[in-house]
């Protein structure tokens, strides 16, 4: 196969295994863990270049690039990173992690459980952003990177780069914060819980050991990302690439596939209950909720984002519901109230809360702008 | 639309500004007044913006860019945040020009603006004539300007003395040369610096 010349190419996932227990912000410990990761780029003699990519909800460590001999498995956010990409491979060494509690090789649910020697399934911690943030600041140690020239994320991401400047201050030089929240609403939890209750009430959940069953909870796990994905589209995107296109022409009057818009839904819901883990699933749902940097501050956002030293992009798009820009600027306010330096753009671009993994052009040359900035 | 003025401007609202002030800058455009700020005065400096190419060169140029309409207000910034709010030559391309100066003397102690004057002699000369004047200072045609309010600085003045907004300074150009004699009819571009004025004595 040809390989594009703005690709990192084939890359190869590599594993950390960290010794010292690690303890977390729901009270428990983990004695040891593994975390998966992969690298693209080269660290430079300084150590200076080292842009750490957080990944969302349902991402992974592999961030770009391709797995040798299947072409079909590009990282998910390879529009961004590689050579000449806006996040410049040849620029900056980049590093995508698979946070705790994952399903793709770093310790979670699916991980034995040295202590009983089954799968750890439900009984695995609770693990939330901070301690994420955590766990990837070992993983910064053992490569040797005293600070990140960048810590960059989307959703979920987001909130992890903005830990990161917050508990790690001296470590972050930029912190991007894409598409993001210093909190979920009540609305947004709420989708959350319908996600998870569509996994609990699953027959074949067995209370989250549904490994020693030999069975996986897809029907729940299927439910949860069908209404997940509705909510990562705008409305207008939907009647962009639906409408109200029936499938085969006319009306079955039956409850089979009619609309397009239902077909899209199962095939996403089947293809990732077939690859994701639900207990992984219902630790990354609470981690969202959860995130609330200034709820030890009596709600007081600016209070809480006080002990942050990194410069900030912030970006929003324009159509996304689920991650609004209101909130964004919520981030924006709290910053530029504590005379950090900041700078938010606002992308009209119509693809919901999953623009941030689009490539649309002026998201990304805001992106290529501000890595150059920092890369000089 | 900072650049228009060129340096002069800068230099003038950079003489206004103390070292380590924070400046937000309205309108802030390709962020050059910022930057300008920034290395001269070490001023720690906000552009807000909502032009998409504006933000992006902001991003380029390593100025700090907030991303809002100022239609909506300035709701998100704290009162007198701000040591100076500068808005160049974009107070006549909003519609709310009034809460918009009253917003700008909010979240900051000082206010800079600068606008087109539309009392200069060659729009009135051009009004005479019966057309809309086009000018260095007005350089559009009535129909693609990106100007909403048309005002004198008679006109500006007389709003500042009805809602207690104290002018400081005013300086008046016209070909990037000051103008000292009838401003209103001699000048193409007015700059002037507020402030609030005292508030009345109680009783």
């Amino acid at each position: 196969m040809e390989e594009a010349k703005d690709s990192v190419g084939a890359v190869l996932p590599q594993h950390a295994h960290f010794t010292a227990p690690l303890a977390l912000a729901g009270g428990s410990t983990l004695p040891a863990f593994d975390l998966v990761y992969e690298t693209y780029g080269e660290l430079n003699a300084a150590r200076s270049n080292a842009v750490l990519v957080c990944h969302a909800l349902s991402g992974n460590h592999h961030v770009a690039g391709h797995y040798a001999g299947q072409p079909r498995s590009g990282g998910w956010w390879d529009n961004l990173v590689g050579p000449g990409k806006p996040l410049d491979t040849r620029k900056f060494f980049v590093v995508g992690v698979n946070n705790l509690g994952g399903c793709h090789g770093s310790t979670g649910p699916m991980t034995v459980d040295p202590a009983s020697g089954r799968p750890w399934g439900a009984d695995f911690p609770v693990v939330v952003v901070e301690d994420w943030v955590a766990a990837q600041a070992r993983l910064a140690d053992r490569l040797g990177i005293d600070a990140w020239a960048a810590v960059i994320g989307g959703s979920l991401g987001g909130m992890q780069a903005l830990q990161w400047a917050l508990e790690f201050p001296q470590r972050v030089r930029h912190a991007l914060v894409i598409a993001s929240a210093p909190k979920l609403t009540a609305q947004n939890i709420a989708f959350n819980e319908v996600a998870r209750q569509a996994i609990l009430t699953d027959p074949d959940f067995h209370g989250g050991h549904y490994y020693t069953h030999g069975v996986v909870p897809a029907r729940g796990l299927r439910l949860a990302r069908m209404i997940g994905h509705i909510t990562y589209l705008s409305d207008d995107k939907m009647a962009e690439k639906f409408g109200r296109r029936l499938r085969q022409g006319v009306l079955q009057f039956g409850y089979g596939i009619d609309f397009e818009i239902e077909s899209y839904l199962r095939h996403q819901g089947d293809r990732f209950a077939g690859h994701f883990d639900a207990n992984t699933y219902l630790i990354a749902t609470k981690a969202l909720d959860y995130f609330d940097p200034a709820r030890d501050h009596g709600g007081n956002l600016v209070a809480a984002l006080a002990r942050a030293r990194a410069k900030f992009l912030v970006v929003s798009f324009t159509t996304d519901w689920r991650f609004a820009p209101e909130r964004s600027r919520e981030i924006v306010y709290g910053l530029l109230h504590n005379g950090r330096d900041v700078s938010y753009a606002e992308i009209d671009c119509s693809g919901g809360h999953d623009s941030f993994l689009l490539d649309d052009p002026h998201y990304h040359a805001v992106m290529r702008a501000y890595f150059e900035g920092i890369a000089t | 639309m900072t650049n228009v003025l060129g340096r002069y401007d800068f230099e003038l609202i950079a003489k206004w500004i103390r070292p380590g002030e924070k400046v937000l800058d309205l309108g802030c455009g390709d962020g050059s007044l910022l930057r300008f700020l920034r290395e001269d005065k070490g001023v720690l400096g906000y552009g807000v913006d909502n032009d998409p190419a504006n933000v992006l060169a902001c991003v380029g140029n390593g100025v700090n860019v907030i991303q809002i309409d100022l239609e909506a207000g300035l709701s998100g910034f704290a009162d007198g945040f701000f040591d100076h709010v500068v808005m160049s030559l974009s107070l006549q391309t909003v519609r709310h020009t009034e809460r918009l100066l009253a917003e700008m003397l909010r979240v900051g102690r000082q206010a800079v603006v600068s606008f087109p004057n539309f009392g200069h002699r060659s729009h009135r000369e051009a009004i005479a004539r019966g057309r809309m004047p086009v000018s260095k200072s007005l350089p559009y045609q009535w129909f693609n300007s990106p100007n909403v309010r048309f005002f004198t600085m008679a006109d500006f003045e007389a709003l500042c003395a009805e809602r207690g907004i104290a002018i400081r300074e005013r300086h008046a150009f016209d070909e990037g040369r000051p103008v000292t004699e009838d401003p209103n009819l001699n000048a193409s571009i007015g700059v002037y610096r507020l402030g609030r004025a005292a508030a009345p004595p109680a009783g």
